[in-house]
């Protein structure tokens, strides 16, 4: 960035604003390419997605609160737990973490933007129309409903109507969107960081984003290719998993998992990240073993690519098979056991202050524990083919993720709220919400290990009555889905009376923000740093705070500084993308060909026609009115 | 193999831990094997649930002492000291874990290898083979060596090793007997044939599932695992392989059956069908899996199966055939025992 201000600098005041085009309203969100902006965007789509995802939950669990019931048809059932799977993965927990990494990763590296922040754009509005696709079946009638992991052949030649193709074109659109995404994060981190800002002293937010991302690059890129594959075989006749002709089924479970697996990783090593920084700021101490967090957490991705098959013990892999993977598996407990002691050997000796952000990252850790030890006992193939498609894994997974990922969400949710709107959420609603949530998660989840344990499959739309026990805990499971739907609520709730209070969080909302993020405003101006700052260690504006400074130290001098460009080219070309996909999922040749024509004309004009962006100059850099 | 001692504990734990949950229930599926494979898999449960049981209560102990011992103090304003870590400790807690990962490792890596040897043992050893083929939404069960077929009640001898090969017909499902032992999944396609071990000890009858999802059926794929001693099974086989005879009486429903039914489904012993074949269906507890097999339910069948469980591929008959018709049929099917 330094060097633009010399060339800058030479330009006239008048030249500068020329090419200055600021939107507003409506039209400013449409455009944005600021990363903060988006990652505010990421977050209100992925929060509805979750609530629509969240629905669909409730709709499951009310179909089997009670045996026979009929709430919804077999079609309707599978249906639903497809659609819930797929969005919450997809479309709700993923933009929801890229959402958070977008707004604070570039803040905590004393970045002013993400590397590319076109593409930044264009990754949301894809991840938008592609999650839109997959819900199109909404109003056309025909859902996905072959699971998540849509199994051929139930998903090719035994599912008619669109609903598949839903699945794979829209999934294929919103992964387009998540590996631009991972791209962006992957080079903002090995290229943007403030002077000083090695890679050993990133804070571990930073970490797990850099970890998560790499993940994605590979894992998002198989699923690509399974996802084409799937769709060749769908709607162009194409044999790759037609067994009648040669196809092989279980390839695609190998791509689907050699995806999935990491997927787990990718959804879970944030939340790592989100702990080890919200429980070392309620603590006032820095993070326990640093170094061998960094560690773990590229352990945990490494090995997360080697595991993909304990997915499949039971597909008839043969014994060596099974138990080398059984044992890749195990091993990642290590990593995670690592984690799970730093984190309560850093509240070890602090001062831990529980509000609502604290609460849901401590209560993060029994609640994960108690999934990662789930996960050690499926990871023994033997007993691993008593519980593979159990409500046994339907309880581990969502210990991990609900009590992981989504607690992780919940504690980021409420401890950047104020660097990213200003204003800090209710506590007492908060503190309500979270006992409600927690209560209800153990509810909902910890009885369907027994129910797994007694015989209960995954997936089934009803089960016959006067089995013992099979009614009693179905029941206790929905009343407990019931009450974090309430939490969820209230969360909301939460956000809508905030949102009317008036902004006036301080730059370091906690009082004992340690990273750079808490050194700026809240809600920070639209380039972040008006001098970027020096790193002078981990922590670094904890050690400016105990150094005495009320700010960070500059490493350059004041002068204008280089944004770039609101664009609607994203938007379009998204849009571009979708006609595409509908044309082709409809077998309509010229609607594809047209949406692909939007698509490339918006690339020859973005590749044609010069971008310089604009300046923003020293003086304007003193008055309020450039706040974002 | 299994110890003596274990042989007593398995079930006591079981019970202990059903008792957490505070429920007086029968133990039953996962925790209540009925055969050695089911045996030795809850042995590795338990023992993987010991050891991480141990790991959780050290966790919670350390998490809860943290939050309640170091609480922020009203007024406690200096900095707590900055611990950057602590070597012994971060190699304690990477060991450790090593350790009891090894513990299990090894117990796991001998049952994976000796479940996959015994199933292949049906090629050298005497082991009763039964050929399961899953499809959308039922079982087909297969006797090679006795020229046997039936569908959703399969009947096992005691006491003695049976192997079951897996094959799907349409869609990928899985097979799950969860008393006697571990689920296998039926690949389709002829390839990745699958050889499943189990074995009964005591008889009963055990349920059977479908464990992968199949499609609207899913659910309500069940089966049932009639586990009897070798004289009653020999004498089923015999009563298998001699065809019913068709009395007076039901002449008229085996009539229409011949033209109307046949076409998918079979009675002879050993022929395959589209459809369940439907040797000895009078014997057979259920309809469709888990219906109770009564004249009103079968009519009711026959005329809207889909009613009944959804999904299924057998068109309903209620416009094609009279009541009465309907009738004749339910008499005749009643009749074949």
């Amino acid at each position: 960035m330094a060097h633009a201000h010399a060339q800058a600098s030479a330009h006239s005041h008048a030249h500068v604003h020329e090419h200055k085009k600021r939107y507003t309203g409506i039209m400013d969100w449409l455009t944005t390419v600021d990363h903060k902006k988006i990652g505010i965007l990421y977050l209100g789509a992925g929060l509805v997605f979750f609530l629509i995802a969240g629905l669909e939950a409730v709709f499951v669990r009310l179909q089997l609160m009670y045996p026979m019931n009929n709430v919804l048809s077999a079609q309707q059932f599978n249906e639903m737990i497809t659609m819930h799977g797929t969005t919450m993965l997809f479309l709700a927990a993923l933009p929801i973490l890229y959402g958070f990494f977008n707004f604070i990763v570039p803040l905590q590296i004393g970045a002013r933007d993400v590397a590319f922040p076109f593409l930044n754009s264009l990754g949301f509005w894809t991840f938008v129309f592609g999650g839109i696709l997959l819900n199109l079946g909404f109003f056309t009638g025909s859902l996905p409903d072959a699971g998540w992991t849509a199994y051929p052949p139930l998903s090719t030649m035994y599912s008619p109507g669109e609903g598949m193709d839903l699945y794979s074109i829209g999934l294929q659109l919103s992964g387009i969107g998540t590996l631009l995404g991972g791209i962006n994060f992957i080079v903002t981190i090995v290229n943007m960081r403030a002077p000083g800002m090695t890679m050993m002293r990133m804070p571990l937010f930073t970490w797990t984003c850099f970890v998560m991302s790499i993940l994605i690059v590979f894992a998002f890129s198989a699923f690509a290719v399974g996802l084409l594959m799937l769709t060749f075989d769908r709607i162009f006749g194409g044999n790759f998993f037609n067994p009648t002709t040669g196809g092989n089924v279980i390839l695609w479970q190998h791509i689907f998992w050699i995806f999935g697996h990491p997927e787990v990783y990718i959804l879970i090593l944030p939340a790592f990240g989100i702990l080890s920084e919200v429980i070392p700021t309620f603590s006032r101490k820095r993070l326990f073993g640093y170094t061998s967090m960094v560690f773990a957490t590229a352990i945990i991705g490494f090995l997360g690519f080697m595991v993909w098959a304990h997915h499949m013990f039971t597909v008839g892999m043969g014994a060596v098979a099974n138990t080398l993977f059984s044992i890749a598996t195990m091993l990642i407990a290590v990593p995670t056991g690592i984690k799970i002691f730093n984190w309560i050997f850093t509240m070890w000796k602090g001062q831990i202050t529980f509000n609502t952000a604290n609460l849901f990252a401590t209560g993060f850790i029994p609640s994960f524990t108690m999934g990662g030890v789930t996960g050690v006992m499926l990871a023994i193939a033997a007993a691993d083919y008593q519980f593979q498609d159990s409500y046994f894994v339907v309880a581990h997974f969502h210990y991990v993720i609900v009590g992981g990922t989504v607690h992780g969400i919940f504690a980021a949710f409420f401890y950047w709220f104020p660097k990213m709107f200003g204003r800090k959420l209710n506590e007492t609603l908060g503190k309500i919400m979270f006992w409600l949530f927690l209560i209800g998660f153990h509810m909902t989840f910890f009885v369907q290990h027994w129910l797994g344990l007694i015989g209960m499959p995954r997936r089934v739309y009803t089960y016959l009555d006067g089995q013992p026990g099979w009614n009693e805990m179905n029941f206790v499971s929905s009343v407990g889905a019931l009450l974090m739907s309430v939490a969820v609520i209230l969360l909301l709730i939460n956000v809508i009376i905030t949102m009317r209070k008036p902004a006036d969080a301080e730059g370091d909302a906690w009082g004992d923000g340690r990273t750079l993020e808490w050194a700026i405003a809240s809600p920070p101006p639209e380039y972040n740093f008006k001098q970027v700052p020096l790193v002078r260690g981990l922590d670094p504006w904890w050690l400016e705070k105990r150094a005495g400074r009320k700010e960070m130290t500059p490493a350059e001098p004041v002068g204008p500084i280089h944004m770039p460009n609101g664009s609607i080219l994203p938007l379009i070309m998204s849009i571009g993308l979708f006609i595409a996909g509908l044309g082709i999922m409809y077998s309509q040749t010229i609607v594809a060909v047209l949406g692909f024509g939007v698509l490339i004309v918006c690339m020859v004009i973005r590749s044609l026609v010069d971008d310089p962006g604009y300046h923003i100059d020293p003086e304007e850099l003193d008055s309020k009115g450039v706040k974002a | 193999m299994v110890n003596r001692w274990m042989k007593r504990l398995v079930p006591f734990m079981a019970m202990m831990l059903f008792l957490l949950t505070g429920c007086d229930y029968e133990l039953a599926g996962v925790l209540s094997p009925k055969g050695p494979v089911a045996e030795r898999q809850l042995e590795l449960i338990l023992l993987s649930l010991g050891v991480m049981i141990l790991v959780l209560i050290v966790v919670f102990v350390l998490f809860f002492t943290v939050i309640v011992r170091f609480r922020r103090k009203p007024g406690q304003d200096e900095i707590p000291e900055q611990i950057e870590g602590n070597h012994k400790l971060e190699v304690t807690w990477t060991v450790i874990p090593i350790l009891l990962l090894t513990i299990l490792a090894i117990p796991m890596v001998v049952v994976t290898f000796n479940l996959e040897d015994e199933a292949q043992a049906f090629e050298t050893e005497d082991a009763l083979l039964i050929k399961v083929t899953g499809k959308q939404f039922w079982w087909e069960f297969e006797y090679p060596a006795q020229g046997i077929v039936t569908a959703q009640e399969v009947y096992i001898p005691v006491g003695e090793k049976v192997v079951f090969q897996l094959t799907a017909s349409d869609v990928q499902h899985s097979f799950w007997v969860p008393e006697l032992g571990g689920k296998k999944d039926t690949n389709v396609g002829n390839r990745n044939i699958n050889y499943l071990y189990l074995e009964a000890e005591y008889p009963g009858v055990y349920k059977g599932k479908c464990a992968e999802l199949c499609g609207q059926g899913h659910a309500l794929m069940d089966f049932k695992v009639h586990a009897v001693e070798r004289a009653e099974f020999d004498a089923w086989v015999k009563n298998m392989l001699t065809p019913a005879t068709v009395t007076a009486d039901v002449e008229k429903g085996a009539e229409l059956f011949d033209n109307t039914c046949l076409t998918c489904h079979a009675v002879d012993p050993g022929q395959l069908s589209v459809g369940p074949n439907l040797n000895g269906f009078a014997d057979r507890a259920y309809i469709g899996g888990f219906i109770e097999n009564n004249a009103d339910n079968l009519a009711q069948w026959i005329k809207d199966p889909l009613s009944m469980k959804p999904g299924v591929t057998m068109p309903g008959f209620q416009n094609s055939l009279t009541e009465e018709e309907i009738n004749e049929i339910v008499k005749y099917l009643q009749s074949l025992n």
